[in-house]
């Protein structure tokens, strides 16, 4: 009714153009339907396929006892839940994680940052200093953390010997509790801090050169520009590579699987380790999927914090 | 040494970046060529690219030696009954090494391809066309972005068990060719593309099809070379998925294989060693050839396009 009367108010012309038009935006609409759906049906299907539906299912087989026979899928309610939250292992994971993140990414930041300003500088032989810091990142995990288990080997390691050359004594340092950690966070800086290192140097090569030049006739030198112009005109990089990294950090297993195994004594394990074993271990898919879902929480809460963090920080 | 060189200010820096070291020096404060800050800075360059190679360079001086040099203390550079390349014939005639790199070609070939082909198809369609729908798909998208690898796997593998494809290729590659935040790589350039240009085909009687194959695929070879690259490399080196659904060395990839041949070899080091080498080898070759392309490539996917 209301529609109506709104036709009649605009005017006997408009009412005509639009009684002639609607029929052929409608149509011409439907078509668009008809083929923008044709041309999203692959991506739809396996989003839906191997992202949605196993999301779905996922979150349904925390509820269940179900295990890799496809036996006791009895509905549990809370039960895995509730298991889970009361496992040592469980918070012991989580711990580690946490604990991984945050020795890991302060280095991968500020590793990588002095990384781009060195090479940056413009010496000679720029393709051999970006393969050195970049090349790491082209392995795959399991090849990065045999060169390290290599490194570390307590008799015939380089790094024992080297350390041993400057009057240090050695560890055993993937099977020491107390320097396993490390010894991983130390693989995985030189693994990845590559990655971070080239974003940053993108960033570094989309400064305006203006600003350099204007500073310079005004007598600044270079380690003034640096903290004057470069350090502020990264910051918007560094937010993202921070973010980024927290998130890669949260989600590690890889190097440590391959390295400790977890070990020393659970001291490593991170929690993504504790998904796999009680899956494909312990064959309780139900158990599994209710760390899963815990572990996505957590994913979820940390970006929603930085999103609200980035956007009060564009804000102000 | 202490010859001043008067400042250019119209050099650009981006020639400077890319090795001329005098006008660097002097570029951009007519500082002297070799100041004790400049020479603090090139000593840590070549300190930390060293202390970076170090890992591989030991690895690869490792797989030269004999066994028993290999397990030879004390630690040394050179051993004494020189080097040979027992460890790589022994792994490459032994071993599945070979295999896996086929393997390994084949899969993360296949992912590239496919996930090119479906994630470009969806990206224009939600860049370009109006159908019903399209913005909570492209939210759907977005938001699924969130969703850490590790909490689908054993969903995952389920469903593979389900349609009876453990220990198959299909059951390795099917999980990885969804890329969200490539799709979403994707639309914001084409996004970008003048829409005169499909305007005009479209007034001469072009099908949308038509132009999405002949007018902005031409022009997006950049953007696709970028979001191959970031795949190809991805799917590489993936480990988590691969490893939980082959068991079956025969269709291992690289990367998975690799951390059978640690228990395999035990404490043959050098051929530990050699066949981490092997693995390592076809990337770093890719690389050398075409740094430029991957360089690139990384910096535009590299924050999801942001």
């Amino acid at each position: 009714m209301s529609s109506a009367a709104l036709d009649i108010g605009a005017g006997a012309r408009a009412a005509r153009a639009a009684a002639a038009d609607q029929p052929r935006i409608r149509t011409q609409r439907s078509r668009d339907t008809r083929i923008g759906w044709l041309f999203v049906a692959p991506f739809v299907v396996v989003f839906a396929m191997f992202l949605v539906w196993p999301l779905v299912h996922g979150f349904y087989l925390s509820f269940t006892g179900e295990s890799i026979t496809g036996a006791g899928g009895d509905f549990l309610g809370f039960a895995n839940y509730i298991e889970a939250l009361k496992d040592p292992i469980m918070w012991r994971s989580m711990l580690n994680t946490a604990w991984f993140t945050v020795l890991s990414t302060i280095p991968l930041v500020i590793v990588a940052l002095v990384m781009a300003l060195l090479v940056f500088q413009g010496l000679p032989g720029q393709w051999l200093w970006r393969l050195s810091f970049f090349m790491p990142f082209l392995m795959a995990s399991t090849v990065a953390a045999q060169f390290w288990i290599w490194m570390y080997n307590p008799q015939l390691g380089l790094v024992n010997y080297l350390l041993g050359a400057v009057g240090i004594e050695g560890q055993a340092w993937l099977q020491d509790p107390t320097w396993a950690m490390l010894a991983v966070v130390v693989e995985t800086l030189w693994w990845t801090v590559g990655f971070n290192f080239l974003l940053y140097l993108t960033a570094l090569q989309n400064i305006p050169e203006q600003q350099y030049e204007a500073s310079a006739l005004d007598g600044a030198g270079r380690w003034r520009q640096v903290r004057s112009i470069t350090i502020p005109q990264l910051g918007p990089t560094t937010v993202l590579i921070v973010i980024l990294q927290i998130l890669a950090s949260l989600k590690v297993f890889d190097q440590i699987y391959v390295m400790t195994n977890g070990g020393p004594g659970g001291v490593t394990r991170p929690v993504v380790q504790y998904i796999f074993e009680s899956g494909f271990t312990g064959y309780r898919f139900g158990y599994a999927s209710s760390i899963a879902y815990i572990f996505f929480a957590v994913i979820v809460i940390v970006s929603l914090v930085q999103v609200r963090f980035t956007m009060r920080r564009s804000e102000s | 040494m202490t010859t001043t060189v008067a400042p250019r200010p119209h050099a650009g820096y981006k020639s400077a970046a890319r090795g001329r070291f005098a006008q660097a020096a002097n570029l951009r404060t007519g500082e002297k060529f070799l100041s004790p800050g400049r020479i603090v800075a090139i000593v840590a360059l070549v300190v930390m690219a060293f202390a970076w190679l170090l890992p591989f360079l030991w690895a690869v001086v490792t797989s030269f030696k004999s066994e028993t040099s290999a397990a030879a203390t004390p630690v040394s550079w050179f051993p004494k009954d020189g080097f040979n390349v027992d460890a790589y014939t022994n792994v490459l005639r032994e071993g599945n090494i070979p295999l896996w790199t086929w393997n390994s070609l084949l899969t993360a070939t296949a992912i590239t391809l496919l996930t090119l082909v479906v994630s470009s198809l969806a990206a224009y369609a939600l860049a370009r066309i109006d159908f019903r729908g399209r913005r909570w798909l492209f939210w759907l998208i977005i938001a699924s972005i969130i969703v850490p690898p590790p909490v689908l796997i054993v969903p995952l593998f389920y469903e593979m068990l389900t349609l009876n494809l453990v220990d198959t290729y299909w059951a390795i590659i099917l999980p990885q060719l969804v890329a969200p935040a490539m799709v979403f790589v994707l639309m914001k350039f084409f996004q970008q593309v003048p829409i005169e240009l499909e305007d005009a085909a479209r007034i001469d009687g072009a099908g949308r099809l038509r132009v999405f194959w002949s007018i902005v695929l031409p022009l997006s070879r950049p953007i696709l070379a970028a979001v191959g690259i970031f795949v190809f490399i991805a799917a590489w080196n993936n480990f988590l998925w691969p490893f939980i659904i082959t068991s079956d060395a025969s269709l291992m990839t690289l990367p998975v294989g690799l951390q059978t041949v640690k228990s395999a070899y035990g404490l043959q080091y050098a051929q530990t060693m050699a066949s981490a080498v092997l693995a390592a080898l076809p990337l770093i070759v890719v690389f050398l050839f075409f740094q430029r392309q991957i360089i690139r490539g990384f910096s535009t996917t590299g924050f999801g396009g942001q």
